[in-house]
Formats: C-alpha cells, sequence, structure tokens
C-alpha cells in the first residue's frame, strides 16, 4: 500500500491543480483516473474549444490548457495512475484507504474527489439483447487488432473513432459501416478513403439507418438494421463494434457516505470539506449555495481545500501561508532555487 | 412566461413557465424534469439533454448547427425531430413548445 498525503481523484485541469496547490505546501499526492490521460472533460469533451474565462489566459483550449497544468506540476513528480477508477474507500483511524479496480492500493489523510461528473465510459448501445454479448461480440473499443482478423465487422457511427477503425480494419475484414444520417464527419482525408473503399468493395457503407435486432446464441451471426423509411436489411456479422462517444457516469462515488445532491456532493464552502473528515470534493462534482460550475472556481476550492489537507497530514506542524512570489520553501519546492 | 411542456420518461408531463433567454434544458433542470441530466452544463458536448420536439414545431426552430448534429448522433436512440435541448433558447415565439425525453435516457 502506498502512503501519500492525499489521493487526487480525478485528472481534470481541477485535480491536477491541486497537486500544485498541496505540492507548494510540500505535501505529496497521487492522481487516480478512469482515462487513459490527464485532462478530464477539457481533453474528452472540447480538446479544440477554446475557453475565454481562465484568469490572465485570453484564450486556450482545453488540450492546451491541460498541457499547460502538467507543465506547472512537473517539479512535483506525481504519480499517475491511469485506466482506474476507484472502487472502495473506508477509513483507518484518521486516514483513508483507496482501492482501485486495479488492486492498487493507497493510504491518505485526505482525498480530495476531483470527478467532474464521474468518470468516462463508452455509451453503449441500447438493445435490450446487447449486454450478453459484450465482449464476446460486441465490443466499444479495439484494444487488440488481432481479435478482429477475417471477421464480418459491423461498425456503428459516424465520427472519427467509427471511420478510423473502418478503414483500418478493412484490410482484413468485411466491414459495414452503419450511420443514423447520410453525413459522417471526420478527417477530409479519412472521408475520401471511406468513399475509396466503398467504390473498390471494401466496405460497405449503410444511411440513414440505425440498429434493429441483433440474432445470435453466445456470439452475434447476424444483425438486422432499419432504414429511416422503415425498410430492414439484415448483415451477416461476427462483431458489432459500436462508437457513439463516452458518458459520464457517478459509479461507485455515491456509495461512500458522503451526502449527496442529485449527482453532486455537499461541501462547505470555506475548505470544501464533505460530511466526512478528510474527504473534500472540489470542482463541478461539489455543491455549495452559489456554485459555479467553471474551472477558475474549482482552482479556488483547491487552494483552500489544500490548507485543510495541510492540517490533517501535518498535525504537529503549524500551517503558514506564503507567497510563491518570497517564499523559499516554495521556491524550492518548485526547483527554482 | 412562456410555457413549456416536458414529456418525461415516465409519461408525465408537466407544463412550466420559463424565463425568456433560459434554454430549454435549464428549464428542465430548475424543474427536476427526469431524463435531462445535461451533464456538460449547456456545452453542445454530452447528449444527455436530447430531446424529441414535436413535429409542428420542430419546423419553427432555428436549425441545429452542425457540432448538435454531430452530437446528437452520440444520444440515445435520436430521431429526425431530435435536438438538444441546451441549445433551444426560450422566446416567445416557443410558447407552447412540447418535447419528449428519450424513453431510455439516464
Amino acid at each position: 500500500m502506498v502512503k501519500k498525503d492525499a489521493i487526487i481523484i480525478g485528472a481534470g485541469p481541477v485535480g491536477l491543480f491541486a497537486v500544485h496547490q498541496l505540492g507548494i505546501k510540500g505535501l505529496e499526492s497521487v492522481v487516480i483516473d478512469n482515462l487513459d490521460k490527464a485532462g478530464g472533460q477539457c481533453i474528452e469533451l472540447y480538446p479544440d474549444k477554446p475557453i475565454y474565462d481562465i484568469p490572465a489566459v485570453p484564450e486556450c483550449t482545453g488540450e492546451e490548457l491541460t498541457k499547460n497544468l502538467l507543465e506547472q506540476i512537473k517539479p512535483f513528480k506525481t504519480d499517475f495512475f491511469y485506466n482506474e477508477r476507484v472502487d472502495e474507500v473506508r477509513q483507518d483511524k484518521d486516514n483513508w484507504i483507496v482501492k482501485t479496480n486495479n488492486k492498487n492500493e493507497f493510504i491518505a489523510a485526505n482525498i480530495i474527489i476531483a470527478g467532474g461528473v464521474g468518470s468516462f465510459e463508452p455509451r453503449k448501445l441500447q438493445l435490450k439483447e446487447a449486454e450478453k454479448f459484450e465482449e464476446k461480440s460486441i465490443f466499444y473499443a479495439v484494444k487488440d487488432k488481432e481479435k478482429f482478423k477475417d471477421k464480418d465487422i459491423s461498425i456503428f457511427g459516424g465520427g472519427d473513432s467509427a471511420l478510423d477503425w473502418a478503414l483500418e480494419l478493412s484490410k482484413f475484414s468485411k466491414i459495414t459501416l452503419i450511420h443514423r444520417r447520410d453525413e459522417f464527419r471526420g478527417a477530409p482525408h479519412t472521408l475520401s478513403e471511406i468513399k475509396r473503399l466503398e467504390k473498390d468493395g471494401k466496405i460497405s457503407i449503410k444511411t440513414p439507418c440505425q440498429l434493429d435486432s441483433i440474432e445470435g446464441d453466445n456470439n452475434i451471426k447476424a444483425i438486422t438494421i432499419k432504414f429511416d423509411n422503415e425498410k430492414t436489411e439484415k448483415i451477416k456479422t461476427d462483431i458489432i463494434l459500436s462508437f457513439f462517444g463516452l458518458i459520464m457516469k457517478l459509479g461507485p462515488i455515491a456509495e461512500w457516505g458522503l451526502n449527496m445532491d442529485k449527482k453532486t456532493i455537499a461541501v462547505n464552502s470555506e475548505n470544501f470539506e464533505t460530511n466526512k473528515k478528510g474527504i473534500f470534493a472540489v470542482g463541478d462534482i461539489c455543491t455549495y449555495p452559489g456554485k459555479l460550475k467553471l474551472i477558475l472556481s474549482g482552482f479556488h476550492e483547491v487552494a483552500l481545500a489544500s490548507v485543510e489537507c495541510f492540517k490533517r497530514a501535518r498535525p504537529n506542524e503549524k500551517y503558514r501561508f506564503e507567497f510563491t512570489t518570497s517564499s523559499k520553501n516554495i521556491q524550492e519546492r518548485l526547483g527554482k532555487k | 412566461m412562456p410555457k413549456i411542456t416536458y414529456i418525461d420518461n415516465q409519461e408525465k408531463s408537466k407544463t412550466i413557465e420559463v424565463e425568456n433567454g433560459l434554454s430549454v434544458m435549464e428549464g428542465a433542470v430548475q424543474n427536476n424534469i427526469p431524463g435531462i441530466d445535461a451533464d456538460c452544463g449547456g456545452s453542445m458536448a454530452c447528449a444527455t439533454c436530447h430531446v424529441y420536439v414535436e413535429e409542428k414545431w420542430f419546423d419553427k426552430l432555428p436549425k441545429a448547427e452542425d457540432g448538435e448534429v454531430d452530437m446528437i448522433d452520440m444520444a440515445i436512440e435520436p430521431k429526425k425531430n431530435s435536438r438538444l435541448s441546451c441549445q433551444l433558447i426560450v422566446s416567445d415565439e416557443l410558447d407552447g413548445l412540447i418535447i419528449t425525453t428519450p424513453s431510455k435516457q439516464s
């Protein structure tokens, strides 16, 4: 089990800045996130959309903001655990123990939940029978291409993931690309490649239509799609790949005994502690009177929460407020002196 | 104030007065209409505020921009009359608007 001063759940902008605010106070943290990289909603939902309300940054994209925050916290050499979801939180005297779905365990006096609207998970097919084929014949991501060789594959979706995988897998499998409308949204060269492969008979495109039913016992044998004009068509299919983006799920957080208000966690606005001593909630996931879901509010919240974290992690030391401009301690921690 | 009727995923209908300038999504969230989560807070990035607009109203609405249509691709059971309620801004012209939330959403 790894001992730290704080465990941060969520590597979005607010989680990243929490590393900074703890770090300049000499506190070590670890960050856990269900995605495969830092940035949270900024990276997953709007990497290219400009943000105009980060103080002193007139304009930056979600991707730039994430990159800059990672640069800002570099001196603290923090460990990040990606692709892991916190499943369990339990108390151990004055500490908290956190366990992930990958069986990693951490212990710390503080947990900072910077979980946004929850962890990102693939948006699944709505058909009832889809569930039993999951990970056998239905996949929401391609991890090992070998599994998809010499098959009849039906790909659902109209965005980059659907198009890119249609191209890639068409090299060794028979692809049907199915979308609810005629337009696809992808890089121009990808789109022209798809059109070329359609002409060559390597990819079959079906629009505007949606999945109607699935046939098969253990594995899928065929699917039926329904066009907008109500016509249906049966397509021989071994594998369905579905790319409808990601959805945010609150997940196990709801079961940790925290005071919840719908999908948010109630905190006090002095130090953003929840009803459990040593568990803090910051950013989009917390709520208090007047709460605004802004990145800049999250930055303020972690600054205040980190003070209480210090008091809990160093009960025998006195907390001294310091400025980064003048504090030798802070500058040393930042590797500037 | 314009009245908007929300038919929720339990087929209960609720008519609410929503202030001009708010989105149909905000009207729903403030009044706890089930099925409209608006996880991304109205930035056209999550499709959890997806609704069906009654046919006769659909054509009266300003057309969806590309970003909205792309996002509707990701929504649960999109139809021809699908919109994201965060992009529908309430005005006097929308007085009487009726929207339905998809049954499996949220």
